[in-house]
């Protein structure tokens, strides 16, 4: 029989046995805790009661009226004593981990706002060898890639284990000496492409050497969470940490045999390469982002999730259908057309686990949309969730052959990257990090004002980013694709769209900008420091006054 | 914790499990399917491996990240007009055979490079074309790179390359002479031609079929 038509019908075969398994375990209750599993993230009468510290008193006043009255659900002292233990156990780390990742965040927006730039003005900072745009503009991948997003994600994701799991962290030092392989990793990797010594694949600059420390550090700050699941207090695993487990065990896993020298050849480099490439967002940030989302949400509104299979169901789908879909990045290249077509099946199937991700969620905030004017963390987490949508059905777009014959090689796809990792993953963890620092620090953030002015910076430039330089990559594959224009057509058409960008992007670094400096401002506890507190514990009372104490 | 609990109804087993199993599965298919499928493609008899000089060139082409902004993988005609423009026949997996790291591309910032030693085989054009691609190309959009070249006044001396600009660049009493590294990446540059058939000549009409276009500027 032909190869092609048996790996085929081989593929068939085991997709039809998949779904009967599937079915069988659903049917035999292997497939999760069911709704109980939901509420696992709430105390014992918490359910009501709405959390988020970056809000002010007067914001969380206005929360709690828009989620309903709260004064029959009251936690005991003893939980919230027990939850205050559990944030305190991670707060070295967290605070650490986001810190750096927040330094990672500006150097990025940076390299990025530098790169962007380059491109309509070619002869603008050419003398320098590292400035040149093929050096800055991996730079600036890389550093969002590895230094912003993998390190944000890892300093929330340590943060939410000994909340999911009801206990402190265990191991925190583990993670401790992970986070710093890995920065050291990011700092050396980004001197390297700057000196011209780069791997030369996508996504996979770093040489090899470097990747180590990532192998290394990744596979450490993944410690903590299974020797604090050994000391669990929780029955059932919330779905935030059925992400976190299995995104802590991809990324190391896939960046080694990514990265194993002398390994990979030719075209067969190139199918890793992008094996590896969509990998990166399928089975790294977007569990780490979905996680995330999963608890933060639920959370602050002080109500479960909708439906708490469906949100396994997305699970499972996620990983068996996004980890195949690498291909699509090779639409007309020398590959083997049945790797492509896979790729391109598994794509359309993403539509399963992203709808059973945005039905949830979006079930979840139904009716209370009023809550986003109150929580600053809400706003960015629901705005993300929605991206994490879109971005997601573009991409199953994208793949379609007809599609991707225009968008392929164009701009568009730039765009399309930024609304998943940006629109998505990074504002997700915005929101994460307004919600988690003032707990590290005992401290709320100074200036509420500056966490709009980062929102509406952001929000607008982003915009102006996504929807200009979608339209110029568009117009630009239709363009090459008209035999009868010449090439250059296809790149004078683009200036303005790409100077667009460049507002778009200085607009986001501005709000990054913005960003770090009240990030900072926080670390050095500067800014009133008000009353009424969203902090539990010891270090809140002590700063309250004492007739406060006495009532 | 779940004292008491089978095997397959422990969450932390169904994780590791069945995660690993689902990537293992996706990296059979996408990785080591390739692997076995490719390791034994033979290079074309008409494709010469990388000389020194080349493979310093392509380390070059590498460092300075052309491969952000140029692909190296026309494709069919049936799908995209790629051979009309000289970029050259669909390109097939052997044509990689000496290309590790590979350097396909995902970006037509600029055009395909695969055939560019075909389509351009001017050794001064792409020494000029890489000082200033405005020279030749109006309203290009590829960096400039002065740091590939030396600029002086006065002559160059014997065993410099001199890059000879077209009129309003070139400055009177000034040379721009070539670095090593300038010459290696087009002594790559040149190296990249892949007009020869990609399948073995095969009685007609397939030989028909599979026969490349002219390559033309």
């Amino acid at each position: 029989m032909d190869f092609t038509v048996s790996i085929l019908l081989g593929t068939f075969l085991l997709s039809i046995a998949a779904l009967f398994v599937f079915i069988w375990s659903l049917s035999n209750g292997l497939f999760g805790d069911g709704t109980a599993a939901a509420t696992e993230i709430f105390a014992a009468n918490e359910l009501g009661r709405v959390e988020d510290p970056a809000a002010t008193a007067v914001q969380k006043g206005g929360l709690q009226q828009a989620m309903g009255d709260a004064s029959s659900s009251q936690m005991a002292a003893a939980d919230a004593e027990a939850r205050a233990r559990a944030d305190q156990s991670t707060s070295l780390v967290v605070g650490v981990t986001l810190t750096l990742a927040v330094v990672w965040l500006v150097l990025a927006s940076l390299a990025g706002l530098v790169s962007s730039i380059k491109l309509h003005a070619p002869d603008w900072w050419v003398h320098y060898e590292w400035l040149t745009f093929g050096r800055i503009r991996p730079i600036h991948l890389n550093l969002v890639a590895y230094g912003w997003s993998s390190l944000a994600g890892i300093g929330v994701a340590i943060w939410l284990i000994p909340r999911l799991l009801k206990t402190e962290l265990v191991g925190a030092k583990y993670a401790l000496a992970g986070g710093a392989l890995w920065s050291i990793g990011v700092f050396a990797g980004t001197v390297a492409i700057a000196m011209g010594y780069s791997d030369g694949l996508e996504w996979l600059e770093y040489p090899w050497q470097i990747d180590i420390l990532l192998v290394v550090g990744g596979a450490l700050v993944g410690i903590p969470l299974w020797l604090t699941l050994l000391q669990r207090k929780v029955r059932h695993l919330y779905v935030s940490v059925w992400y976190i487990g299995a995104g802590l065990l991809w990324f190391p896993t896939m960046f080694l045999i990514a990265n194993w020298p002398g390994l990979h050849f030719g075209v067969q480099q190139a199918t890793m390469n992008w094996w590896f490439g969509h990998n990166v967002l399928g089975l790294w940030f977007t569990p780490l982002g979905l996680a995330a989302a999963y608890y933060f949400i639920p959370k602050v509104l002080g109500k479960p999730i909708h439906s708490y299979n469906l949100s396994l169901l997305g699970f499972w789908g996620l990983a068996f259908f996004y980890s195949q879909v690498g291909g699509h990045h090779l639409i007309g290249g020398p590959v083997p057309s049945w790797l492509i077509t896979i790729s391109i099946v598994q794509s359309m199937m993403m539509v399963i686990p992203v709808f059973a991700v945005a039905v949830n969620q979006h079930m979840t905030v139904l009716g209370n949309f009023r809550a986003l004017i109150y929580s600053p963390t809400l706003r960015f987490i629901v705005l993300g969730a929605m991206m994490y949508t879109a971005a997601s059905v573009q991409g199953s777009l994208e793949a379609l052959r007809a599609v991707n014959t225009v968008t392929h090689f164009t701009h568009y796809t730039v765009a399309h990257a930024h609304l998943g990792l940006y629109g998505f993953f990074s504002m997700v963890m915005f929101g994460s990090i307004y919600f988690i620092m003032p707990r590290v620090m005992n401290w709320e953030w100074p200036y509420p004002r500056l966490i709009s002015l980062h929102f509406w910076l952001v929000l607008v430039g982003f915009a102006i980013y996504f929807i200009w330089l979608s339209i110029g990559g568009w117009l630009q594959g239709l363009a090459m694709l008209d035999e009868n224009k010449p090439f250059m057509q296809s790149v004078a058409l683009t200036l303005p769209y790409l100077e667009a960008r460049s507002i778009g992007g200085g607009l986001m670094t501005l709000g990054h900008l913005v960003f770090a400096a009240h990030f900072f401002a926080m670390g050095w506890k500067f800014g009133p420091s008000r009353l009424g507190a969203a902090l539990l514990g010891k270090p809140t009372l002590a700063r309250l006054p004492a007739q406060e104490l006495a009532a | 914790m779940s004292a008491g609990k089978s095997f397959w109804e422990m969450d932390e087993l169904r994780i590791v499990t069945g995660a690993m199993v689902i990537l293992g599965g996706a990296t059979a298919l996408l990785v080591v399917m390739p692997y076995l499928l490719l390791k034994n493609v033979p290079p074309p008899a008409a494709l010469k491996p990388y000389d020194g000089e080349q493979l310093a060139g392509r380390q070059s082409y590498i460092a300075n990240g052309c491969v952000y902004c140029h692909s190296q993988q026309p494709r069919d005609i049936q799908q995209a007009p790629d051979a009309k423009r000289g970029w050259g026949r669909a390109s097939v997996a052997g044509d990689y055979a000496y290309d590790t790291p590979h350097l396909l591309g995902t970006m037509r910032t600029g055009p395909d490079l695969l055939n560019i030693g075909a389509r351009q085989p001017s050794k001064d054009w792409h020494l000029g074309h890489l000082y200033q691609p405005r020279a030749y190309t109006p309203g290009s959009i590829m960096p400039s790179y002065p740091y590939l070249f030396v600029v002086r006044k006065g002559t160059a001396s014997d065993g410099e390359t001199v890059v000879n600009l077209p009129p309003p660049f070139a400055k009177p009493g000034e040379v721009v002479i070539a670095k090593p590294e300038a010459l290696a990446l087009v002594s790559y540059l040149l190296s990249l031609d892949r007009t020869y058939p990609a399948l073995a000549p095969l009685p007609a009409p397939a030989a028909k079929a599979a026969a490349p276009a002219k390559e033309q500027r």
